[in-house]
């Protein structure tokens, strides 16, 4: 294969990455993506998307639990947890095609193998068959992260998991300890617990979902305890001794006091490090900070035109972060105008447990700490018509405002659906949208999207319906 | 049919500017929004937006070339499915007047050139360059807006850097806390006080004050007394009047007055005030940014403290007034100011005002200039104080008065002349029957 020079080379893809390709593509450069595994990288081979058809299957498998609730009757309940794994690879197989076709309809070409920098504007590309050598006007890095292991807690795919090993369980474990209470600890222990596993999270902070707001995170705490899960917050891990079939955990707890758990299997959700080994990035001097490529706000690295999206870059660790940086980048090199770098405050983040988180901006405690003076509002599920005919009360709509200009700072929502809800209010912080323009704002009835309206008036003392 | 795309006139007064850069070239497709081109004129660079969607026809003005007029076409859009045919006999200024690259701008044919040229609007003339043309429409986000209003930042005169331009907070913080962007006062439908460089509250403690909201007069006070001393550089000349003669006038002349009228120091002084203005009419005048208004009326305002603030009510036509005239209409005037019941026409405009706080005991002080006028004089108390005259010390009456004036229309030997009317007739007050 002879050197080919391409316009904007990016290595890694997945949802920034490919993202990154296409926009390029589109903006009539010439593009192409080095992937060593399967396109649509984490996001849709081992996490957003498998780990949604897992909980969608948890999910229905609770209302079948509780059918008589709806007048329905269902016996014999069970689950085959062979079939729900393989419908969860079938999902993201046939999204990884789609991102195949994706590239092809925009003349992207996909090249296969282990990408590493040999110079600014070189790549070498090594794949079982062969070596290459590909030249690039301007390199997008988007490798992606991994979980971060703790020591002496390597995964091992029996008793020691991370997020993908629990995507593709061997068989059912009994009990399962998770330690972290992150958005993806979170969305396993409530996957495996729905399915009637014994779950315990342990988080080392004073309470679970510790990005989200304090209020909300108590709910779905509460919610979570009630369906069974447990939690030891405050608490350490003092020691994890491995055996065969199990592992024994000890774990300091937030009164000091010392305990011992024998659990079936250790799920690690610690966080991520970011995949900056072996790409060339110390040969060309690219900086890096603790796992994590150093970029300015326009995602460019110390060396002019070799860019750094996504996960790789640092918080936060979301798909829709990296793609919107990748979009970003590519109309940056095409030198488009009108480019604006990415807000993190206008981000929204969902966690899709039962019952579901979601939130964009400060949260409560966020915005005091920066010294807001504030309205809050509140609007529960129990108050909302389509809530209860869907038989889904648990939950609550939060808004923070700035009692001086009207800014809705924040907005944090559990309760069935919310991960749908959210972009409402991500729209209304993006187009600074003020406590008037949400009052204005017709909500059709009956939705649960009415709850967005009413918490907004019951920060202003208008709520109609509570 | 193909669409002209006009010299748009990126201020009320601007007539020619400078083709300074095409974005684009012929053949090149364009969306409404997308910057074809820009202008340069002596006062900003701004960029020129189609409005159409369409393909670049034909560019008509070269990169470069300067005094294109405005509203001359300067390019030709093709609609979607024409090709450079339809050009063939289309006349680029046939739609000259209903199709302007920004049609709110175009300056009236009807109107005369000086209505633009000469408008007396001093603070255009001196705020920064604007941010877009007068009319344009101002993108801005509800937050933006919000802010914008509680903080008085005029948000036409900001740029926005939200997506296609628009106005976003940052915008409006960045200005305030650049300390620009106010609303030109004549912008604003409700006046706002002036907004001081740092909020004093941070200096105390809260509940160490009370906090009272400033009233619109106080509002109207703080706001044109600020801009008139930013904006005027005054400059100050003062001359002591010996007022014995006058003194001694008044004592005659009110003790046979018959029609109960009592005349006041004050009135004597709005008099010789009004008979200088006549002799020196060139500090009668107003400050229009490139001509300057020659009053013929001595239109005379004095400064009179109400609750709450004061207000200048104009003693119209004070040099065909006698005494008594004068004394009546400035009784009358004082009356229905404290009552606030003058109408805006009896306070509003003037050539020249008058301070005067002699009856506090004042020896002198300056006093700001209240626009559109040019000069004010500052009256103090008449004492008795040690003069030499042929040698000797001896005592006499003696009032200091301070002219404050606009040096832009009033220079320093103008006002010192004025000043030498003004002191002779007060001396002399006989003179001032003439």
């Amino acid at each position: 294969m002879t050197d080919k020079t391409y316009d904007v080379v990016v290595i890694g893809g997945g949802p920034g990455g490919y993202v990154a390709a296409i926009r390029a593509s589109q903006l009539g450069l010439k593009a192409a993506v080095i992937e060593r595994d399967k396109l649509g990288g984490v996001c849709l081979n081992w996490g957003c998307i498998p780990t949604k058809a897992l909980l969608r299957s948890a999910e229905v498998y609770h209302l079948m639990q509780n059918a008589s609730d709806f007048g329905l009757k269902a016996e014999g309940i069970s689950f085959d947890i062979d079939a729900v794994v393989k419908r969860s690879r079938k999902v993201s197989e046939r999204l990884s095609g789609g991102i195949g076709f994706l590239m092809k309809k925009n003349k992207i070409d996909v090249i296969a193998g282990e990408a590493s920098l040999s110079d600014p504007t070189t790549i070498s590309v090594k794949s079982t068959k062969e070596t290459l050598t590909v030249k690039a006007k301007n390199i997008i890095l988007a490798t992606g992260a991994r979980a971060r292991t703790l020591p002496d807690l390597e995964p091992d795919g029996d008793v020691v998991w991370t997020a993908k090993e629990a995507m593709v369980p061997k068989k059912m474990p009994k009990s399962i300890l998770v330690i972290g209470s992150g958005a993806i600890g979170i969305e396993f222990a409530s996957f495996y617990n729905t399915l009637g596993v014994d779950v315990t999270v342990v988080e080392m902070v004073d309470r679970i979902l510790p990005a989200e707001d304090a209020e909300i995170a108590a709910l779905a705490a509460k919610s979570f305890k009630a369906q069974g899960m447990k939690f030891l917050t405050g608490a350490k891990i003092e020691k994890v001794e491995k055996g065969a079939k199990n592992a024994k955990v000890t774990v300091t707890t937030s009164d000091g006091k010392t305990q011992t758990q024998t659990v079936d299997v250790v799920i690690c959700a610690v966080g991520i490090v970011g995949n900056v080994e072996n790409i060339g990035l110390e040969k060309l001097g690219i900086k890096v900070d603790r796992t994590h490529v150093s970029v300015d706000k326009w995602c460019t690295t110390n060396v002019k035109n070799i860019y750094a999206i996504g996960d790789l870059v640092g918080p936060p660790w979301l798909a829709h972060k990296a793609s919107h940086e990748g979009a970003m980048v590519a109309e940056r090199i095409a030198g488009q105008p009108d480019i604006h770098p990415l807000d993190t405050s206008k981000i929204p983040g969902c966690t899709y447990c039962h019952p579901q988180v979601a939130s964009v901006g400060l949260s409560e405690e966020k915005a005091k700490e920066a010294g807001y003076k504030i309205k809050v509002g509140r609007f529960p599920f129990t108050g909302n018509g389509k809530a209860i005919a869907l038989g889904d009360t648990t939950g609550l709509v939060k808004t923070v405002f700035d009692e001086k200009t009207g800014e809705l700072l924040g907005a944090h929502m559990v309760g069935a659906e919310v991960t749908e809800l959210i972009q409402g209010y991500t729209v209304a912080r993006m187009m600074e949208a003020t406590e008037a323009d949400l009052m204005g704002t017709v909500f059709p009835h009956p939705t649960l999207s009415e709850m967005m309206h009413e918490s907004v008036l019951d920060a202003f003392d208008r709520a109609l319906h509570i | 049919m193909p669409i002209s795309i006009l010299m748009p006139a990126l201020s009320p007064t601007m007539e020619e500017g400078t083709l300074a850069k095409w974005h684009v070239k012929e053949g090149d497709a364009v969306a409404s929004g997308d910057v074809i081109a820009e202008i340069e004129t002596d006062k900003a660079t701004m960029e020129v937006e189609a409005i159409d969607e369409g393909t670049v026809g034909k560019l008509l003005v070269a990169e470069g070339t300067e005094a294109v007029l405005v509203n001359t076409a300067i390019a030709i859009i093709l609609e979607e499915g024409e090709d450079a045919s339809a050009l063939d006999g289309f006349d680029v200024n046939a739609d000259a007047e209903s199709a302007p690259a920004s049609p709110e701008t175009t300056p009236s044919k009807a109107e005369p050139a000086s209505s633009t040229e000469a408008s007396p609007d001093t603070e255009k003339s001196s705020a920064p360059e604007p941010a877009r043309a007068t009319g344009e429409l101002v993108f801005s986000s509800p937050l933006a807006r919000r802010i914008a209003s509680q903080e008085g930042v005029d948000i036409a005169a900001l740029k926005g850097t939200g997506p296609r331009g628009r106005v976003v907070k940052k915008d409006v913080e960045a200005a305030l806390a650049s300390g620009q962007s106010k609303a030109p006062a004549a912008l604003q439908a409700i006046p706002t006080g002036q907004q001081p460089a740092v909020d004093p509250r941070v200096y105390f403690e809260e509940g160490s004050y009370d906090e009272v909201p400033l009233d619109k007069m106080r509002m109207t006070i703080a706001r044109r007394l600020t801009q008139s001393k930013q904006e005027i550089p005054h400059y100050y000349i003062s001359v002591d009047c010996e007022l014995d003669a006058l003194l001694q006038a008044r004592k005659d002349l009110n003790a046979q007055g018959d029609e109960g009228i009592k005349l006041s120091v004050n009135d004597f002084v709005v008099r010789a005030a009004a008979l200088a203005l006549k002799k020196v009419p060139d500090v009668n005048v107003s400050y229009a940014g490139n001509a300057v208004l020659k009053h013929h009326n001595a239109d005379i305002g004095i400064a009179v403290a109400i609750d709450g603030g004061l207000i200048t009510p104009i003693i119209s036509k004070a040099d065909e007034k006698g005494l008594a005239a004068i004394s009546t209409a400035a009784k009358d005037l004082a009356l229905r100011a404290r009552e606030r019941k003058l109408k805006p026409s009896e306070f509003e405009g003037g050539g020249f005002s008058i301070s005067n706080l002699g009856m506090f005991g004042v020896k002198n002080f300056t006093a700001v200039i209240n626009p559109p006028q040019s000069a004010i004089l500052a009256v103090g108390a008449g004492e008795m104080r040690p003069v030499i005259k042929d040698g000797e010390v001896t005592a006499a009456t003696v009032m200091t008065v301070t002219l404050s004036c606009d040096h832009r229309v009033i220079d320093g030997a103008l006002g010192a002349q004025f000043l030498q009317v003004f002191k002779r007739h007060i001396e002399l007050p006989t003179s001032m029957l003439m």
